[in-house]
């Protein structure tokens, strides 16, 4: 569904992707592992359109994305749930939750994701950055939900959560996947991917070093925990 | 003597500086959309605010338009300037500072203040006060002309209206939240450029309307943007640089404080402003509204 090709990316003259290699079937979920710095982030903004430079070739159902403005990639499809979570500060968290326009039918009701997310709709009134880190996960997910996105792009979504909640977003994602929707999913944390990721690419240097699949996972952990730096 | 007022002349003042007021919060709200969303220091504000009143004056004077249809066109056509100027010029500046953001539009109002004055002359020219607002309203403690009475209650109402939409709708919601963070919502699928450019567009269309609005009460001339302007940024720099509500509230507040001080001390009633901006930058520089950088 979602192929690229020698992806190369620029941060202005830093060359910062070096020919990355990937394939994101459809209703699947794809884990991107490697350490802080290694371009985890940066795939998935060049995925956006987000980069200053990019070359190669980034295929959503055939449809190259690479030129294109990230408002066109995202009416294509693509949800991104980034990094930081990005709860606007001046936003109440409904106005967050309502925020990103509905591209495509088929995409969660605001009433469904009250029920997966109630704590969402109890603090719907108090500005975004009012909630726990948890909390603000939850809404950055339930906000790209309701889109009709088919294809969502979590970039550490359980970075700096404890592991009760850590645990409550792996549920959720384990409930999205259900619902046949495509996961791009970036980690640091090979454990928390172990048992919802498909295939598991592995990231070093801006460069892709191995590919798995679920199966051969487990088996190769240690290697893949070495290689994070745990 | 120093101090010689009664307090229907200190009130009666302070109704008339709300007037200027009005001025002040329309334009500074302008300068502050358009500084929150584009980081642009907008210098030509003051520009775009006389050419309003110099564009009713040529609708009245070549199409026969009078002030009702002149408070719609004028906004509209200096809106559509507004957007060919983002098109053409501003909207090449984004990844630059913010100096040269106000290095263009402040060569943009010297560019088209001379160009007004070699076109229309250096001196002002009469618009007159449209029919139906003529008059005056016994307000109890004055007589106050009733043009001024719509301007302050029109104004005022312009300015709670542009609040509202910004704060209370989902458009207003983009808005915010492009000023936050304009990558993350491009991302989300939502067209930023465009939205910068109708966003400057309704910033200098305000400043348009403001225009039209002065056109009865200041001379038609070329330098009445610039003459406003220069008070219009100290009102920013002490509300706070990009808050909606500060602009409002302040414009509004300094146009009573002028007014106060023209009936307490006159003589200080053209610098009482620029005084409030030292104060305030000193005591705190982010402004009465402003967020901490």
């Amino acid at each position: 569904m979602l192929e690229i090709a020698r992806l190369n990316a620029w941060y202005g003259e830093s060359h910062v992707l070096h020919g990355i290699d990937m394939s994101v079937p459809e209703g699947k979920v794809v884990s991107l592992l490697g350490r802080n710095g290694a371009g985890k982030t940066t795939t998935m903004r060049a995925i956006m359109g987000l980069m200053d430079r990019t070359e190669g070739s980034i295929a959503l159902r055939g449809d190259n994305l690479l030129k294109l403005r990230p408002d066109q990639i995202a009416r294509r499809g693509i949800a991104l749930c980034p990094e930081d979570r990005g709860i606007f500060p001046s936003l109440t968290v409904s106005e967050n939750l309502l925020l990103p326009p509905v591209i495509a039918s088929g995409g969660m009701t605001t009433e469904h994701l009250y029920t997966l997310f109630p704590n969402i709709k109890e603090r719907g009134s108090s500005r975004g950055t009012q909630l726990s880190g948890g909390e603000q996960q939850m809404l950055a997910i339930a906000r790209i939900l309701r889109t009709g996105a088919r294809v969502l792009l979590l970039d550490e979504p359980t970075e700096g959560l404890a592991p009760v909640i850590v645990q409550q977003i792996a549920r959720t994602i384990a409930e999205i996947k259900e619902l046949g929707y495509t996961i791009l999913l970036v980690e640091q944390n090979a454990h928390f991917v172990e048992g919802l990721a498909d295939v598991h690419y592995l990231i070093e240097n801006g460069a892709i070093v191995d590919r798995m699949e679920a199966a051969e996972f487990a088996a190769n952990i240690d290697r893949v925990d070495r290689l994070l730096g745990v | 003597m120093l101090f010689d007022f009664n307090i229907n002349l200190l009130i009666g003042q302070m109704v008339l500086g709300l007037v200027n007021g009005v001025f002040y919060a329309i334009l500074s709200l302008g300068l502050a959309i358009i500084f929150g969303l584009l980081g642009v220091i907008n210098f030509a504000h003051g520009v775009f605010f006389m050419l309003g009143a110099f564009v009713a004056y040529m609708l009245g004077e070549t199409l026969g338009i009078g002030y009702w249809g002149a408070l719609v066109l004028a906004p509209l056509i200096i809106g559509a300037l507004g957007l060919l100027v983002e098109v053409a010029l501003i909207r090449h500046l984004y990844k630059l500072d913010h100096l040269y953001g106000l290095l263009l539009t402040l060569g943009l109002a010297l560019f088209a203040e001379g160009f007004i004055r070699i076109v229309f002359g250096p001196q002002g020219l009469p618009y007159s006060i449209p029919p139906s607002l003529r008059g005056a309203v016994n307000l109890g403690f004055m007589v106050m002309p009733l043009y001024r009475v719509w301007v302050v209650a029109a104004g005022v109402v312009l300015c709670l209206v542009t609040w509202a939409v910004i704060e209370r709708t989902p458009l207003g919601a983009k808005l915010r939240a492009a000023t936050d963070n304009p990558k993350l919502v491009q991302a989300f699928g939502i067209n930023v450029p465009v939205m910068l450019t109708l966003t400057y567009g309704a910033g200098v269309a305000l400043a348009a309307f403001g225009g039209v609005m002065a056109a009865p009460i200041m001379s038609v001339d070329p330098a009445m943007g610039t003459n406003i302007v220069i008070v219009v940024f100290a009102v920013v720099v002490i509300g706070g640089m990009g808050s909606i509500l500060g602009s409002i509230v302040t414009g509004l507040g300094l146009g009573l404080l002028e007014g106060l001080t023209k009936a307490v001390f006159p003589e200080a009633s053209s610098t009482v402003i620029f005084v409030a901006m030292v104060v305030v930058l000193i005591l705190r520089p982010r402004g009465l509204f402003g967020k901490m950088a």
